[in-house]
């Protein structure tokens, strides 16, 4: 059965090749950092499964110290010549360019729906569970297949572009995942608890709509620490959705809950929590403010979580 | 009220712009300790979920194939294209790619985007080329801008268009959260109260898009007549007077 131990491999060799390209790159003067920084990373998906949690949770914190004591830096960039030879590409290979992009949605949507009900003898060649990763995982291999067949470039391009983009992103590449065990963390202490106690006990909650204000904004709020709505749902609903608005004052909870949901949307448009949303994208198009991405989106959270919580008011009690 | 440590470090760390690697990192560590634990389970908490979630890094798989076609001048070629579509402005292509999004995303679609997939070497070109079709060389600034509007839309299309699908992972959150309290209902009667939301979103962030269109305009007439005056102040300028 294919499942994500798999794609954890191809990550692994992947990474692993950036870290010795890295190395080998002499015009980057923070060369050995990238190469000791990459290759804990490749360490984690190659071997990461058997390791024990504690090895783990070490080779994390050192990735941590590594970005952050003297930086990650990469290759000078891009020169004129480069451009030229882009552009001359450009005009040769015309629309077929897309083709090898467009690969990638095509065969994630396809493998999705062909992987669901593959089985030999009986056992499902994908893992049901993760058929999507394991689509877009496929489709990648497919679209660098035929990039290499049509552009037919240097056998070792495609490690050396990994290592350009790669490094470009830099530490943001990881942080979505440091995130995620800083979530893990924040429940196993109780975080959330503490906040739906402290809202409860300072907000005055005797009107419908201050109840729903609590909601709404508590969700978006408590998304923003938390990076994540999934997380902050089950506490504020727990704490003030169900017990206050529901029952209280009588709201219908299919409205409730879903409006309430689509508030934490709102807040994950407004924090760097969110960072494979939010900072992910800012370091992937090489913008030099990381909060570029959150200052665009912070008017559009705003007047949607001001809409949401107007709509659950008007919906929510008729 | 200790437990809310690592929250405070968040804020603080980001604020002050520490790393936020190491932020994070120092945050979970403070926050385990203050919930009582000792620092050996700390880090292994850390590490198992660090190795639990590598999935989302999965998306990276991507790079080399992108880093080809860019190497190939995709991007180039991206920009180029639009620049042929004589109705197309950054607004427009942004709104149709959100447009886009939000309704295959509310299909369940919701892989048929991403910005390392799409957004960097497809849509970003795309939004700045329509841009300099119209206006010329952007200043450095602008298109920053722009490239941050093009990663925008396509989180606004994913987040307010997967709600309306039904088998979506926070539909069915909120029905085995729901369930638990009590509370049975159906993944249909959850999803239809997300059809107002989508349709509130895709007006709001719709119409900002038509603003920057007009925002991009006015900067570069702006920029023109700043260019015009200068030249006309270097002409009248008495001669050797540099």
């Amino acid at each position: 059965m294919i499942s994500l131990e798999f794609l954890y491999v191809l990550m692994g060799v992947m990474v692993g090749g950036v870290a010795l390209v890295n190395l080998l790159t002499r015009d980057n003067p923070k060369r050995y950092r990238n190469a000791l920084f990459w290759g804990i990373y490749a360490v984690t998906f190659l071997v990461g499964s058997r390791l024990p949690s504690f090895i783990s949770g070490c080779l994390a914190i050192a990735m941590a110290l590594v970005a952050s004591f003297g930086g990650l830096g990469h290759a000078k960039g891009d020169d004129a010549a480069g451009r030229a030879a882009r552009e001359a590409s450009a005009r040769r290979w015309g629309n077929r360019l897309f083709i090898p992009a467009l690969t990638i949605p095509a065969v994630t949507l396809l493998g999705t729906a062909l992987f669901k009900g593959l089985k030999v003898n009986g056992v499902p060649v994908v893992d049901p569970k993760q058929l999507t990763l394991v689509a877009l995982g496929v489709a990648t291999l497919a679209a660098l297949a035929i990039g290499m067949a049509m552009l037919r470039p240097p056998a070792l391009a495609p490690v050396r572009e990994a290592r350009r983009l790669l490094d470009s992103v830099g530490w943001a590449a990881v942080l979505p995942q440091m995130l995620a065990a800083l979530g893990a963390l924040f429940a196993l202490a109780g975080v959330g608890r503490v906040v739906s106690d402290l809202a409860g006990r300072w907000i005055p909650l005797d009107t419908a709509l201050a109840a729903v204000v609590t909601y709404t904004v508590g969700m978006a709020l408590f998304t923003m620490i938390m990076g994540n709505a999934f997380a902050a749902f089950p506490v504020m609903t727990a704490g003030i959705g169900l017990p206050l608005v529901v029952h209280r004052f009588g709201g219908d909870p299919a409205i409730v809950s879903a409006i309430g949901m689509l508030s934490g949307f709102c807040g994950t448009l407004m924090t760097p929590m969110a960072a494979n949303f939010n900072i992910v994208p800012a370091a992937l198009l090489e913008l030099p403010n990381e909060y570029a991405v959150i200052r665009v989106q912070v008017p559009t959270g705003l007047m949607l979580l001001a809409t949401n919580t107007a709509l659950m008011y008007l919906l929510a009690f008729r | 009220m200790l437990t809310l440590i690592g929250v405070l470090i968040v804020v603080v760390g980001f604020v002050l712009r520490i790393n936020p690697l190491l932020v994070v990192v120092v945050a979970g560590l403070a926050t385990g300790l203050a919930g009582g634990m000792d620092l050996r389970a700390v880090v292994e908490a850390l590490g198992k979920s660090f190795i639990e979630s590598r999935y989302v890094a999965i998306i990276w798989l991507v790079l080399p194939v992108i880093g080809l076609l860019e190497r190939s001048g995709l991007k180039e070629r991206a920009r180029e294209l639009v620049a042929r579509i004589h109705v197309a402005t950054t607004g427009r292509v942004l709104l149709a790619y959100m447009a886009l999004r939000q309704g295959t995303a509310a299909l369940g679609l919701t892989s048929l985007g991403g910005h390392a997939q799409m957004v960097r070497p497809l849509l970003a070109p795309m939004a700045e080329g329509a841009a300099e079709s119209r206006y010329g060389e952007l200043p450095e600034a602008t298109r920053h801008h722009i490239r941050a509007h093009a990663a925008a839309v396509d989180n606004v299309g994913v987040f307010f268009g997967e709600d309306i699908f039904i088998a979506i992972g926070s539909i069915l959150l909120i029905k085995g959260f729901l369930e638990q309290n009590g509370i049975s209902l159906q993944p249909t009667q959850l999803a239809v109260w997300a059809v107002p939301t989508a349709i509130a979103a895709f007006l709001i962030h719709g119409t900002r898009l038509m603003l920057l269109d007009r925002r991009l305009a006015r900067q570069s007439a702006k920029a023109i007549t700043d260019v015009a005056r200068a030249d006309d102040e270097a002409a009248t300028a008495p001669e050797g007077a540099a």
